[in-house]
């Protein structure tokens, strides 16, 4: 990586310079302020940058060198699962059929993207089990939303009014909680036990006539399966509570078990993740919502329905939740993963999810003299370590993190789940070969000599980036969220 | 198996099970209970070759009329404009589409500065304080506006205006429910939101009065006008704007907007059926803390020198989880990235000349159109849409039109029955003087 700073594109502005190539002004010119009331004509530009093309290649160049993706080295990132992002689904998305059509088409003229968005329905109802699937919702957390939004609307209509509580383990993700309250419900968590899974005996203590769901990862963020899953299952519907899926997880479980044989009501994937769209730095992502027939009448407008071969848009579906996004949902990301999943096939998701697990395995076994492992027993496709050996020495988990940047590596997810001191949790994928999870232990394994021997060396870490450890609390304290002109002069 | 993302050999796999103690993978899943164990394969489409598959996701994607091969006379909400050549080269650089959310700056520069970039490029062409680092689309990003208001206000109704998209209304009312918040619509008066109504309907239990700029019949709402109604009951001033638009009208920032939000999609991203494109949210400084999503600040590190790190993350679902401003996670980085380079390309001039060239093109086609003898519903500035009475159905008149290809505009009896009969025909720059006119001709024909 490049050690010196690159200029903000604001800052390499020469006035008179232009990057661009507009179409020709071929009708007549008008006066503005002949059409527009007084003062609603912009009197000072935007001052946006003015550059060359050249200059705007090189400077995002620049910035690119200055970025870690799954394509420059490996990215353990646990829960996140940043395998491979084919490039075959990158080119078939810009295909001019898909990339340049409009929402608001005839449909007539868009059979062939219906079709698409059809079959990957189909595709997910058999991967999950589900009776049916929304393409809707444009990531996870929207997903989780638009499922709550569903199971409340279940139990209004069942005259349920008072099932304002949503039950969520210890070890979830944030989007769990942080959803149920935009849904309207209150958050109940329930603790998980001593081999971490979810403690069946504070599950009973906390659900009750005013449960509306029970929000579940299966494997759970430990990476650990959910043994007595249909237990729980039992407890939450004997209750008249519904079981909500958060799929974050799916990788570990394709072709193994699928959420509507567990039991689950609903179900949210992330496509971006188990089903390789890209990350794209933060999004978009793409999150489908999967039921059963209970809750089929609720399901987000419009459905997309097939009859004698045409495919169209049913918007007159009287109990809907209603609209959760204009238009489909990120059909873009949709088309990425319908084109991975036919790359696939069965035999290949089975693979996939084999070899994640065989990886996360392969990787904890050789890391467990070296590091705590909480749980010891097979984990799924990721797994949690703990730094408190570590710490004890007086280096965190956070200094081997920023350790690992050295060798090139991004690092773990860090404290997180909640529940493991000093936590790291690591997720391989299937897509990295054997060469790379013994590199990758190596180096691991390395630091954890290094705390014994050299703390310094991890304490002071990272060496090699761009830059160093960044002042957080100073960013946070006196918050600059945006370049301004004047003050740089 | 054999695959060509899958890099597992059978000596590999020996060796890892060595590792681990164990004969079988089958043994890693033995704690799945056998009720709920799935047996054998997947009832799905067998794998296909990359040769195979292409051939065959090219042909299906040829079934679709697109804008690159008709001439697109449809908006609303969605455009076919310019998109700088340059922008997909940026966003395929894999740095970029193959990384995460920057939780670890020290390898995240490009990504969290390009982020900075765009904070800043929003903030100024909507007047703003600030910008956050992009939301779902511009119909999520207003429901997250009605949220804030009412959080903020600890005020429990929304007033929108009839003349917001209405699938962004919609999805408002959606969010609303959520959180038991009313959502009352504010009726329109010759195409721009009924002030006279507005006055009568506001009252101190609204948080935030929502107007689109300009509004979905491409008319520009008056925001000078409408601000003191609003702020004189102590409601939040949301407004839902084209960022394209805003390159030669007055921004919302500097007519008392509060909050700010919309969709970057006019700025080199693709249509793509809808999605994925990139809602942006610009509020004031005093609500610098209840905006949601992600904000990338500016910092040093221990040596001194400028970095960026994500800030203010208090407010966040990782680490408020209930009490977070919203449950958002994963944004639109990569589309949001796409708009940097196509606002950068643009450029100051540009941004001005291309808002411009939309309103003059508009005009042309509104001309043309009523010499040809239509009537145009609205009257005044339009910017991109004219609303045209037509005494074919809209469907009728479109099939017409796409035999000489051309895709006509938005049927607007579908979402207002007082407009049945009524078609929303959008103008970009894209489109030539002859395609305008070839339009207005077989309009023409189709009414003789």
């Amino acid at each position: 990586m490049h050690k010196d700073n690159q200029p903000l594109i604001f800052e390499m502005t020469k006035e008179g310079r232009v990057g661009y190539s507009l179409p020709e002004l071929d009708v007549p010119e008008i006066d503005l302020a002949d059409l527009l009331p007084e003062g609603l004509i912009r009197v000072e530009s935007a001052d946006l940058p003015e550059v060359s093309e050249l200059d705007i290649m090189r400077h995002y160049t620049a910035l690119s060198k200055r970025n870690h993706g799954v394509d420059s080295g490996f990215y353990p990132l646990g829960s996140c699962t940043m395998k491979y992002n084919p490039k075959i689904n990158e080119s078939v998305a810009r295909y001019s059929g898909f990339a340049n059509i409009h929402p608001l088409q005839d449909e007539s003229t868009v059979q062939g993207a219906m079709e698409l968005m059809y079959d990957l329905q189909e595709h997910l109802k058999e991967i999950t089990g589900m009776d049916e699937v929304t393409l809707q919702p444009a990531a996870g957390a929207h997903g989780e939303w638009t499922g709550l939004m569903m199971i409340r609307a279940f139990h209004e209509a069942n005259g349920d009014f008072n099932r304002t509580k949503v039950i969520v383990p210890d070890s979830a993700h944030g989007t769990n909680p942080a959803s149920a309250t935009v849904a309207g419900f209150e958050t109940v968590t329930v603790k998980s036990n001593e081999h971490g899974l979810v403690d069946l005996e504070d599950l009973k203590r906390v659900v009750g006539d005013d449960t509306a769901a029970l929000m579940l990862t299966n494997p759970n963020t430990l990476g650990l399966f959910e043994e007595q899953i249909l237990e729980m299952a039992a407890i939450i519907h004997e209750v008249g509570g519904k079981l909500y899926y958060d799929g974050a997880n799916l990788n570990a479980v394709m072709s193994k078990a699928r959420p509507g044989d567990m039991g689950f009501d609903v179900v949210h994937l992330n496509l971006h993740k188990t089903f390789t769209g890209p990350h794209g730095g933060g999004g978009p992502g793409s999150g489908p919502v999967g039921v059963n027939k209970d809750l089929m009448p609720y399901l987000p407008k419009p459905v997309l329905v097939k009859k004698d071969d045409v495919f169209t848009f049913d918007y007159d579906r009287p109990q809907s939740i209603g609209r959760v996004k204009p238009f489909y949902g990120n059909f873009g990301i949709n088309v990425r993963a319908y084109t991975y999943i036919r790359s696939m096939g069965p035999d290949g998701l089975k693979a996939v999810t084999e070899y994640a697990v065989l990886n996360a395995n392969y990787m904890m076994r050789k890391l467990q003299p070296h590091f705590d492992l909480p749980y010891d027993r097979h984990c799924k496709h990721e797994f949690v370590l703990s730094g408190r050996r570590q710490k004890k020495l007086g280096v965190r988990t956070l200094d081997m993190a920023k350790r690992l940047l050295d060798f090139g590596y991004h690092p773990p997810t860090i404290y997180f789940p909640l529940n493991v001191e000093e936590g790291m949790m690591i997720e391989p994928t299937e897509t990295e070969s054997k060469e790379t999870l013994d590199a990758f232990i190596d180096a691991m394994i390395q630091i954890a000599k290094e705390v014994e021997e050299n703390p310094e060396i991890v304490q002071d870490a990272p060496h090699t980036t761009v830059i160093k450890r960044l002042d957080e609390t100073k960013a946070a304290r006196k918050p600059v969220l945006r370049y301004y002109k004047d003050q740089a002069e | 198996m054999k695959h060509r993302y899958l890099p597992m050999t059978p000596q590999d796999e020996k060796a890892m099970l060595d590792t681990i103690g164990i004969e079988s993978i089958d043994e890693l899943f033995a704690d799945i209970p056998e009720k709920v164990r799935f047996k054998g394969e997947y009832k799905i489409k067998p794998a296909k070759s990359e040769s195979s598959l292409t051939k065959e996701l090219s042909q299906l994607a040829a079934k679709n009329a697109d804008s690159s091969t008709y001439a697109s006379f449809l908006g609303a909400g969605v455009y076919d404009h310019y998109k700088p050549i340059i922008v997909d080269h940026v966003i395929s650089r894999s740095e970029f589409y193959t990384a995460y959310t920057p939780y670890q700056p020290e390898i995240s520069q490009g990504e969290l500065q390009a982020i900075f970039e765009f904070q800043t490029m929003i903030s100024e062409l909507t007047g703003m304080d600030l910008a956050n680092s992009s939301m779902y689309d511009g119909g999520t990003a207003l429901a997250e506006a009605g949220m804030l208001a009412a959080g903020h206000t600890r005020r429990k109704k929304i007033l929108v205006s009839r003349a917001v998209h209405p699938e962004s209304r919609a999805v408002v009312r959606s969010y609303a429910l959520g959180q038991s918040i009313a959502v009352e619509e504010i009726p329109l008066k010759d195409g721009h939101t009924d002030l006279e109504a507005l006055k009568n309907m506001i009252d101190e239990d609204t948080a935030a009065v929502m107007i689109q700029y300009p509004n979905f019949f491409g008319q520009v709402e008056n925001l000078k006008e409408i601000e003191p109604i609003v702020h004189g009951a102590g409601a939040l001033f949301t407004v839902s704007s084209n960022p394209l638009a805003l390159g030669a009208l007055t921004p919302p920032g500097k007519l008392g907007a509060d909050i700010t939000v919309g969709d970057a999609q006019p700025f080199g991203i693709p249509e793509a059926f809808g999605g994925p494109h990139c809602g942006y949210f610009a509020v004031t400084k005093a609500l610098m803390r209840k905006v949601p999503g992600r904000l990338v600040g500016e910092t040093t590190d221990e040596d001194g020198r400028r970095g960026f790190v994500l800030t203010l993350q208090a407010r966040e679902q990782h680490i408020r989880r209930d009490k977070a401003t919203s449950n958002i996670c994963s944004n639109q980085a990569l589309n949001a990235l796409a708009a940097s380079v196509a606002m950068t390309a643009l450029g100051k001039e540009g941004t001005k000349e291309i808002a411009i060239q939309n309103i003059t093109k508009t005009h042309y086609m509104k001309k043309q159109l009523k010499k040809a003898g239509f009537e145009i519903a609205f009257d005044g500035a339009h910017f991109n849409e004219i609303v045209v009475k037509t005494a074919k159905p809209v469907k009728e008149l479109n099939a017409a039109l796409l035999k000489k290809g051309m895709i006509g505009g938005y049927d607007l009896g579908l979402s207002y029955d007082e407009f049945t009969g009524h078609v929303l025909v959008a103008v970009t720059e894209q489109r030539t003087k002859e395609e305008i006119d070839a339009f207005v001709q077989e309009m023409e024909a189709t009414h003789a």
